[in-house]
């Protein structure tokens, strides 16, 4: 198959590809079906980014066309209310609680099941590869038992240790997948040097796996900051509310003004699109690692 | 062809394998082709290397993870088989008032439950006909070198990182009736006739609802075909190409087949997400109006959270992890057994 003449041919067709370029017709088709679809995303996002600097008479008659007058007061009072930013700072602190909870145990998990021979290893590994096939909605509503049992309604751990045990098969898979990748001859060194192995995760594999890290955390981060089901039925009291709940919330005691609401939501918004701004990278070669790998 | 380098059936490693230098064996190189490893081999490799680590280390270092995952995750299954064994409230201790299975014949006789298993199939349907046919296409047009393709790229996955809460909100006000976007292009552009109450039409409800999961998904299972199909080697559709496939026949016969099992992880994905929908359903319409939208986690949450029935809400759990279990399973046996290697099926193989 590999014949002279195979690859000679081979070379004249990708000189002819690279040559022959594109219609400016089939082009043209191309970049109108990525705007169509461009727009069915983009669209309901100025809307709402729009109808927040409207009043809501403006935003009957007008709905498409830029405010006249602009009105800010939507936006800044959103940002001078302290139940926005008690909200954020929740958000902030459960989904950073999550990450560090379960990348570490996760990491701990993927050490042994990566670079340890035992028996029972498959069976422990597969018991936790199966906790991807189970939706979370399966389990919230004995969770919730549980967890009144225990104490920890209206408690932030009730939200974090849940997020943080549904987040290990994806977080373990990944982890486990790159512990894999890193030489023996690494850790044949290091244990000649009189590394134990708990020196040699500590000190060596996970400074090495510092992508990986990355990108488990910001899967976990995005995880936890868009969950809505969990806080929902453990955060009773209010101080405790994630943004998802007060973006909810918002909604219900506003449910006419319309134009407040829409300024909610885009304030909601810009803390995720500003993590997907700086974390592109690692959110989607996390997504595609987890998802080919589980 | 990482293949080649494990060795197939053997129980003792070659011994010609041990001088072989780092970058020849599986595992070493940046290579992300799934690495078939032979028992045996794996077993001698770690043997020598780990001999002198004992059980201490293993055990404290699965502990915590164990722990976690035994207790919020499998014990609340068990719990919940438990429990849907009761008439219960779900106030006091445990349940006392045993009951058999009469929550599950409830069940199978409750039109809102049947209800939710049709709406379901339904919306796996469209995602599986629509949703990503269409994913599948745009990444393949992605693929292509147009002019903006990482701005596009970027636009149709943005969708996906925010919270389906937030989506909901906003296509709350993109729906309604009088103001919403949706009505006022229809208006804009003379199709009066065809503006509707999206969200309080029965009819029209499940639709609604589909439109707004597509808007946030889409975008992640385009990237998932995106990411599969750069792995493609050029060479693959030269070859074709120049063996006179047309562009359909080299789609039909050798992308489609290559992007095979990106496809049905998709597929599982779709409908394991599906099984769960709540959260934008739950913003946009509540189940309603009259059940038209409801799905299996809200007549749960509803028994479970709102009504106080605690034992047929954690039967509705039950059936929705037994659903999602069987699917699982029989996707896993039938589907995905050739492309799964080192997660599920891979613990047959192994003793």
């Amino acid at each position: 198959m590999s014949g002279p003449g195979t690859l000679a041919r081979r070379d004249a067709a990708a000189r002819r590809t690279g040559r022959r370029g594109r219609s400016p017709v089939v082009s043209a088709l191309l970049h109108l079906t990525c705007i169509t679809i461009g727009a069915f995303i983009v669209v309901p996002i100025i809307y709402g980014v729009l109808g927040g600097f409207k009043d809501n008479g403006q935003l009957a008659q007008n709905p498409f066309g830029l405010p006249d007058p602009w009105v800010t007061s939507n936006y800044t009072d959103i940002f001078v209310s302290a139940s926005f930013w008690r909200q954020l700072g929740n958000s902030l602190l459960i989904a950073v609680a999550t990450t560090v909870l379960v990348v570490g145990v996760s990491a701990m998990a993927a050490y042994v099941f990566a670079r340890f021979a035992f028996r029972g290893r498959e069976f422990f590994f597969t018991l936790f590869a199966m906790g991807l096939m189970f939706p979370f909605a399966v389990a919230i509503l004995p969770l919730f038992v549980l967890l009144r049992a225990m104490g920890l309604l209206d408690n932030p751990l009730g939200v974090i240790l849940p997020q943080a045990a549904f987040g290990l098969p994806v977080t373990i898979i990944v982890l486990r997948g790159f512990f894999r990748e890193i030489p023996r001859e690494i850790e044949e060194a290091a244990t000649v040097d009189g590394c134990s192995p708990f020196g040699f995760f500590w000190k060596i594999l996970l400074p090495m796996a510092r992508p990986a890290l990355a990108t488990v955390s910001v899967l976990a981060i995005v995880a936890s900051w868009n969950n809505f089901m969990l806080p929902l039925v453990i955060f009773n009291d209010q101080s405790w509310w994630t943004l998802p709940l007060g973006v909810q919330q918002f909604q219900g005691q506003y449910a006419s003004d319309t134009a407040r609401i829409l300024a909610y939501v885009v304030v909601a918004m810009i803390p995720a699109l500003a993590l997907y701004a700086v974390a592109e990278r690692q959110l989607i070669g996390g997504l595609t690692a987890g998802a080919t790998k589980g | 062809m990482p293949r080649s380098v494990s060795h197939p059936t053997g129980t003792q490693r070659p011994p010609s394998a041990r001088g072989v230098p780092a970058t020849a064996r599986p595992g070493v190189g940046k290579q992300s082709a799934p690495r078939p490893r032979s028992r045996g081999r794996s077993r001698a490799r770690l043997r020598t290397v780990f001999r002198d680590r004992g059980w201490p280390t293993i055990v404290v270092f699965l502990a915590p993870a164990l722990l976690l995952f035994c207790l919020v995750v499998l014990g609340p299954i068990v719990l919940a088989a438990y429990t849907s064994l009761f008439k219960w409230n779900g106030f006091g201790g445990l349940p006392t008032d045993f009951i058999g299975l009469d929550n599950y014949r409830r069940m199978l006789a409750d039109e809102i439950f049947l209800g939710d298993l049709w709406r379901g199939f339904i919306l796996v349907v469209l995602s599986l006909g629509v949703q990503l046919p269409i994913a599948l296409a745009l990444a393949l047009l992605l693929n292509q070198k147009i002019r903006f393709r990482a701005v596009y790229r970027v636009m149709f996955f943005a969708p996906y990182v925010l919270s389906e809460v937030i989506t909901a909100v906003l296509f709350t006000m993109v729906l309604s009736p009088e103001v919403g976007l949706a009505n006022e292009v229809l208006r804009a552009v003379g199709m009066d006739n065809l503006a509707a109450e999206w969200l309080s039409d029965p009819d029209t409800v499940l639709y609604a609802v589909f439109v707004v999961i597509t808007w946030k998904y889409f975008g992640f299972y385009m990237i998932l075909f995106l990411a599969a199909r750069q792995g493609i080697p050029a060479e693959l559709i030269e070859a074709a190409s120049v063996d006179g496939a047309d562009s359909w026949r080299v789609f039909r016969h050798v992308t489609l087949p290559l992007l095979g099992p990106t496809i049905r992880i998709a597929i599982f994905l779709s409908i394991i997400g599906t099984i769960q929908l709540f959260d934008a359903v739950w913003v946009l319409t509540g189940g309603g109006p009259v059940n038209a939208s409801e799905t299996m986690a809200i007549t749960m949450f509803q028994y479970g959270f709102r009504r106080f029935e605690v034992g047929y809400g954690t039967a509705i759990s039950m059936a929705m992890f037994i659903i999602s279990l069987v699917f699982a399973l029989l996707y896993q046996r039938f589907v995905l057994r050739r492309d799964m290697e080192g997660a599920i099926t891979v613990a047959k193989g192994r003793s």
